[in-house]
């Protein structure tokens, strides 16, 4: 289902309003319940003539949706009926792009968000015996291109989704706007009189027009009409929310994907993210592996040798021996410090022992750049969570120092809504562009594994900010320290 | 010197142990977990304590955060605070009350018997023992600051060895030249950076450290 946004704001601001009243004192009571009473109204009739505006924006919208129908329709018959093949998909695409403007427009007017789940482009496979397989076809020559968009446009159930849309929006429309003509419908026929007086002035004939106004062909108008026109009119605005309301939840309706077409494009982004989970693990673990072969392995097994020569030498050379030891220790130490990196690597002590926030800080000290880190976590995230955002973040700084020619960092972490949000933005020289292999897409892929997603906005000449966005749960405040008051 | 001892990991225990006992120091108590140390240092009050950061239950910073409540509780407690690394942040912490007798130590500086037990007695005394990795790492993020810039490399060396809480003698020693000529050098970065000068070790030590610590 859409997720709907809008809401009474109006009633939302009265209740509040009243809320204060009740709490003041008497005297001045009465006075400011008639100023809530009037900005109560006066909110109302603002948003009904705006929902006549936007009815009649619908409708004029819904007016360039006729074309499009119109053409979808005679190149599918045209398609399935003559085998007119390449007239479909063009028609098709147009479809998707009137029903994406009106999931943009639906989301701008009503605050209504629809999902889109299209099928993604069809991809060839060449299969070992030479023959080629798209989708469930298999073809013995390379597929053209409009093979391609044929059966993209032709079997995703979501387009077809959208054209059952299509096909009832201007229906829609006229509903969305009927309100707006039954104002002008009412507000018309109260001048019928005066029109008629006005067009017989000029020398112009009686007109059977007049009687579409519940009006005497010679203009005259009875006064049950001009009450009737006058409910119309009363009628017409005070139907138009509901009416555009309507629209908007049919429209949104009509547009959302079936339910399995948002399955299936879950489970392509689910086994997109898993591989690359896969890989970037793979890679760290091979990392790891080569780390420990190259550094600590050999280092130990060079000391054991080096004990070894001094077990021989104590007897006869102890100088030799203790410059062997002297040796041994340097190597243990040398040891200890490339396993220190290495744990840094994995997972880095501030980040196990402190969280998120004070780990961020920490790379914010060993930044060389002048780093101010605001935070608010009232708790600690999924220790995975935890481990990516860090690590997006230190690659971040990494970036700023390198090509952002910037000498300033702000940081800020925080989490609402159910997600963590974390935006570092420098003062440097913007441009930043994530297509052109830096880093960008690499973090982006790695927070894709937990359905985050990353924001760039880089204008030239900065600043550039990067925003990091994850749903999450914070876990409460560890309890177990309480030296507070010690 | 009575000392208090956690470390939660028995061999490196029984090590520190006999290491600090065979060089004069009496072990008033070692401890394994956070809890533990916390009541030893309020009840036993030891000349210096050596803690290590990670200590059960949490395997967090247990160790830590005991040292700086203790430091809250009686101020200026002795605490020398060992770690398989070094952390700016968990330095500057350590340093924000600005009273000294704190020190900070990569675990393997204890190869190095009598380096690591000059340590312990400097921050019983009152002194400070920084480990050159947090020195290191508090001088590039100063990287910017123009006085430091401004400083010859000889003085830069002298700057590090002492912000490591090394008296003038032991720079000397260090770097091989006479007592004079180090606090010639002294004052000249003391000059410099804009700190009043002092006689006593420690207060200079603290000032450089407090400099380093400001942004």
């Amino acid at each position: 289902m859409p997720h709907l946004r809008s809401g009474a704001e109006g009633s939302a601001i009265g209740s509040a309003l009243a809320e204060t009243d009740a709490m003041r004192g008497h005297g001045r009571e009465r006075r400011r319940l008639h100023d809530h009473e009037r900005l109560d109204r006066r909110l109302r009739r603002s948003r009904r003539w705006q929902a006549l505006n936007l009815g009649v924006r619908i409708f004029r919208r819904s007016l360039d949706t006729v074309m499009p129908l119109a053409v979808a329709i005679a190149a599918t018959t045209l398609t399935f009926c003559m085998g007119l093949v390449f007239l479909a998909p063009p028609a098709l695409r147009l479809t998707q792009c009137m029903a994406r403007r009106e999931r943009r427009a639906l989301a701008e007017e009503f605050g209504i968000e629809v999902p889109e789940a299209y099928r993604p482009e069809v991809t060839v496979e060449t299969l070992p015996d030479g023959r080629f397989r798209y989708g469930r076809r298999i073809k013995r020559s390379m597929p053209g291109q409009w093979e391609l968009d044929f059966h993209r446009f032709t079997t995703d159930p979501a387009i077809w989704r959208d054209l059952r849309w299509l096909s009832s929006a201007l229906v829609l429309g006229v509903l969305a706007a009927l309100p707006a003509a039954m104002v002008a419908y009412g507000l018309i026929g109260q001048f019928v009189p005066l029109i008629a007086w006005w067009v017989h002035h000029l020398g112009g004939g009686d007109s059977a027009a007049y009687t579409w106004f519940l009006a005497a062909p010679n203009g005259e108008l009875a006064w049950p009409a001009h009450l009737l026109l006058g409910a119309m009119l009363f009628s017409g605005t005070s139907l138009a929310p509901a009416f555009t309301q309507i629209y908007g939840r049919w429209s949104a309706n009509l547009l959302t994907p079936p339910q399995n077409a948002r399955l299936q494009q879950r489970v392509r982004r689910l086994t997109e993210t898993r591989a690359d989970a896969l890989d970037t693990q793979a890679a760290e673990l091979r990392r790891i592996e080569r780390d420990l072969h190259d550094g600590v392995q050999a280092r130990l097994v060079a000391m054991g040798l080096n004990l070894g020569a001094v077990e021989q030498l104590m007897e006869h050379d102890p100088e030799a021996a203790k410059a062997l030891l002297a040796q041994s220790r340097e190597a243990s130490a040398t040891a200890l410090r490339e396993l220190r990196g290495l744990v840094r690597g994995i997972h880095p002590p501030v980040l196990a022992e402190r969280g998120l926030a004070d780990a961020v800080k920490a790379l914010a000290l060993d930044s060389p750049l002048t780093v101010e880190v605001t935070e608010d976590l009232p708790g600690r995230a999924e220790p995975p969570v935890e481990s990516a955002v860090y690590f997006a973040v230190s690659e971040l700084l990494t970036n700023v120092a390198r090509h952002a020619s910037a000498d300033r960092v702000w940081i800020d972490v925080h989490h609402t809504g159910g997600a963590l949000r974390v935006q570092v933005t420098d003062e440097g020289r913007g441009g930043a562009d994530a297509s052109k292999g830096s880093g960008l897409r690499g973090i982006e892929r790695r927070l894709a594994t937990f359905d985050g997603v990353l924001a760039l906005s880089s204008p030239q000449g900065g600043p550039t900010m990067v925003t990091l966005e994850l749903p999450c749960v914070l876990s409460s405040p560890r309890t177990s320290t309480s030296y507070g008051k010690a | 010197m009575r000392v208090v001892l956690a470390e939660d990991l028995y061999l490196l225990r029984e090590g520190l142990i006999r290491l600090l006992e065979a060089h004069g120091f009496e072990i008033a108590a070692a401890v394994e977990t956070g809890p533990e140390l916390q009541r030893a240092l309020v009840e036993l009050r030891p000349d210096v304590a050596v803690v290590d950061v990670r200590l059960p239950p949490t395997f967090t910073d247990e160790g830590l955060q005991a040292a700086l409540a203790a430091r809250r509780a009686v101020p200026g407690l002795p605490v020398l605070v060992l770690s398989q690394h070094v952390e700016q942040l968990y330095a500057r912490e350590l340093l924000a009350d600005g009273s000294g007798g704190v020190g900070y130590l990569l675990k393997d500086r204890v190869f190095n018997a009598g380096q690591f037990t000059d340590a312990v007695r400097r921050v019983a005394a009152g002194g400070t023992a920084m480990d050159p990795d947090v020195i290191a790492k508090l001088l590039r993020s100063n990287a910017r600051d123009e006085p430091l810039a401004a400083l010859t490399p000889r003085e830069r060396e002298v700057l590090e060895l002492m912000a490591e809480g090394r008296s003038n003698t032991a720079v000397a020693g260090r770097l091989f030249i006479s007592e004079g000529a180090v606090s010639k050098h002294t004052t000249s970065i003391f000059a410099k950076l804009g700190l009043a000068a002092s006689d006593d070790d420690n207060r200079r030590v603290l000032a450089v450290l407090a400099y380093l610590n400001r942004t």
